[in-house]
């Protein structure tokens, strides 16, 4: 069926087709209408979940942990100051393995308030042992909430949908809603191999001595370096019933392509459009959206920046005193690999501020011109 | 047998014999916090699933697969007692186990400070699980520092002999009851039947039951591990800990009436924590008992 629908609700009724069983979340600007449809689907009992109305984001994800380990598929939605507040909660969630949904609407960070987009909020998470989906399309975000939830509860490791703030969060688009059935023959319900319950007294969590805990968390890191393939996989399996293939990239024009942006978000998408009209004044341009970025994808960013001359990440964040912060990762990717091309680091679009065809434009520009990137890091758009 | 035994009152045992806490437990002597634990299993039965956020509970049960309790636990983050077992029976009622009792199960740093907001949340939803505080006035598992529950006048190692504390308890009883909960009931090691009389009345309502029980720590108070029960037992005599219920937030009932309310002045000097108070502060300290006595006797009516 299709339906017209904000980002915020393909959030939702991806939670909905996963048939979440629990919900914990607490409101902020501008992930509100995800709760609000959700638990509006409760009340109704189009979906089957208990709706815990908590007094925080820091509550919200403690009692998405308690219901996963008690057995049930648990979702929740947050943003930026929300995202922080949660931070202690997203360790738990990830060191006790269990496998959360989150949606993350990226908001910029205060001060100054900003309720417009940027990364800096998820990618402060970076290291918190969560997978981090980046979508650009709301149909994006049904298919891989439903994704999201099959890889994790696989890994045991939790996970962050995340989508740009009304760039993405408040626009409405065409959506594809897959029925029930098959999604419910593709994501079968949650069994996890061992829970909380007086049948089978344990206890989770405990203090764990410099003897074991090395080993619990070089567990997390083998599981995650399974979780690409397992994205892969499942996406594979994903188009087969629903038509749309779900990878840990989305390359655009980038076969033949000489130059090449390197993108996520919403962004990668006026990213296509200044590579079609660049191509039109002759450049080779390409597009290479990041949509995983954690686990990170390394050898699909390989793949691609072994093809090039050269790449221009545009960053929606700042690593301050380093760089943006995907820009690390490629630079990271590509490094000591012959054959790989000079890298150019851009960062644009912070607090919401639009990232036009313009502004690629002016990367394109910047990164042609030179033979090896400037020792800091390139701003586009700011008032200096 | 004489017709004058038969006659006489037959003693009966209140307490279950069920005893879902083994030995083995890695508590300091005299640790009333471990008894409180023991009794309150007794009360609830196996059927029961912990919430323990970082207190002296989260070390004395033991590393899994040596825990000394028959029940699951599930190890919280400080301030999330509360919300996690919010979380912990929505989830088991999806799953299918409508009868596992939950518990959040914390110490009074995390339930007077850190853990205030989750459990506020929690009450005002009116959350189906047991909260219970086990009280020992300080933070005891870091090392004696001072929280919101250490009374006026005591020593702790934030609140030095020069500098001891001067502000009174918070009063969690009060905040809980205008949470307007269905059950709330303050409880002593030293009084176990009470104890388990009113443990097992909260396992039978639905909502979100609170208690605030009282648990000497010899290591923090520095008195002697084989006082424990004797400080308990004096607190509640003295009405330093009185115990009683609250139905409803405002329906108080006094459990054990003090005919002869003894001073409070004995009980602080067995307790080295105490140590420094002169004649006028510890008179001070019975000012503040008495009139907290005398609140509670007219909510009580």
């Amino acid at each position: 069926m299709k339906k017209v629908m904000m980002g915020n609700h393909a959030l939702s009724y991806g939670a909905k087709l996963a048939r979440s069983q629990v919900i914990a979340a607490y409101p902020i600007t501008p992930q509100t209408q995800v709760v609000e449809l959700l638990s509006e689907m409760c009340a109704d009992g189009t979906l089957d979940a208990k709706f815990i109305k908590v007094e925080s984001e820091h509550s919200a994800m403690a009692a998405c942990i308690g219901a996963s380990v008690a057995g049930a598929r648990t979702f929740t939605a947050t943003s930026s100051q929300g995202l922080a507040l949660m931070h202690e909660m997203l360790h738990w969630a990830s060191g006790g393995r269990h496998p959360v949904v989150m949606g993350n609407i990226n908001r910029s960070m205060a001060p100054g308030w900003s309720i417009w987009t940027d990364q800096n909020d998820s990618l402060s998470e970076r290291d918190t042992g969560w997978m981090q989906y980046y979508c650009a399309s709301n149909q994006e975000v049904v298919d891989t909430v439903i994704q999201a939830f099959k890889v994790s509860e696989a890994l045991m490791i939790p996970a962050m949908v995340i989508l740009d703030a009304f760039a993405l969060s408040h626009t409405y688009e065409v959506v594809e809603v897959p029925d029930q059935a098959p999604v419910d023959a593709y994501l079968p319900p949650f069994k996890p191999p061992i829970r909380l319950t007086p049948d089978d007294p344990r206890a989770f969590g405990g203090l764990t001595g410099s003897e074991h805990y090395m080993e619990l968390r070089y567990r997390l890191q083998k599981d995650m370096e399974k979780a690409p393939a397992l994205i892969e996989e499942t996406g594979r399996e994903y188009e087969k019933t629903f038509g749309r293939n779900l990878g840990l990239v989305d390359p655009y024009r980038c076969d033949d392509a000489e130059f090449i942006f390197v993108t996520s978000g919403t962004a990668g998408y006026t990213a296509r459009v200044a590579v079609d009209e660049l191509r039109e004044g002759g450049v080779k341009a390409g597009n290479l959206r990041i949509k995983v970025f954690r686990p990170f994808p390394f050898a699909r960013v390989r793949e691609v920046l072994g093809k090039v001359k050269r790449a221009a990440v545009v960053d929606r964040n700042c690593s301050y005193g380093a760089h943006g912060i995907f820009y690390q990762e490629v630079k990271s990717a590509i490094y000591g690999e012959a054959g790989m091309p000079p890298v150019f680091g851009f960062i644009a679009g912070l607090g919401g501020r639009d990232i036009t065809v313009d502004a690629f434009k002016e990367v394109a520009a910047h990164a042609l011109a030179k033979d090896r990137a400037d020792e800091n890091i390139v701003w586009i758009g700011v008032k200096t | 047998m004489s017709t004058e035994i038969k006659k006489q009152k037959k003693m009966t045992l209140t307490i279950p014999a069920d005893e879902p806490m083994a030995c083995g437990h890695l508590a300091c002597q005299g640790c009333g916090a471990t008894l409180a634990m023991r009794y309150m299993l007794k009360a609830l039965g196996q059927r029961t699933a912990l919430c323990i956020p970082a207190c002296c509970w989260a070390v004395i049960d033991g590393p899994y697969p040596y825990s000394s309790l028959d029940v699951p636990i599930y190890h919280c983050a400080f301030e999330t007692a509360a919300s996690t077992a919010t979380g912990v029976k929505a989830g088991l009622e999806m799953v299918g186990d409508k009868e596992t009792t939950v518990v959040a199960w914390a110490g009074d740093g995390g339930t007077f400070d850190i853990g205030l907001q989750a459990l506020s949340g929690a009450a005002e939803r009116n959350e189906d699980i047991i909260y219970v505080c086990y009280d020992n006035e300080a933070y005891m598992n870091t090392g004696i520092q001072r929280s919101s529950a250490t009374p006026y006048g005591a020593w702790t190692t934030t609140t030095p002999v020069k500098h001891f504390k001067t502000r009174p308890k918070k009063d969690i009883v009060s905040i809980m009851a205008a949470h307007r909960i269905p059950y709330i009931a303050t409880a002593s090691v030293s009084h176990p039947e009470d104890f388990v009389k009113k443990m097992k009345k909260a396992k039978g309502i639905k909502g979100t039951r609170f208690f605030h029980v009282y648990a000497p720590c010899p290591t923090g108070w520095k008195s002697r591990p084989e006082d424990s029960i004797k400080l308990a037992r004096m607190a509640v005599q003295n009405a330093y800990f009185p115990l009683f219920e609250v139905e409803d937030g405002e329906n108080y009932a006094i459990n054990l009436k003090l005919k002869d309310k003894k001073p409070v002045d004995d009980y602080l000097r067995l307790q080295g924590r105490f140590r420094h108070l002169t004649d006028v502060q510890i008179a001070a300290v019975q000012a503040e008992v008495d009139a907290r006595w005398e609140r509670l006797l007219k909510l009580a009516g």
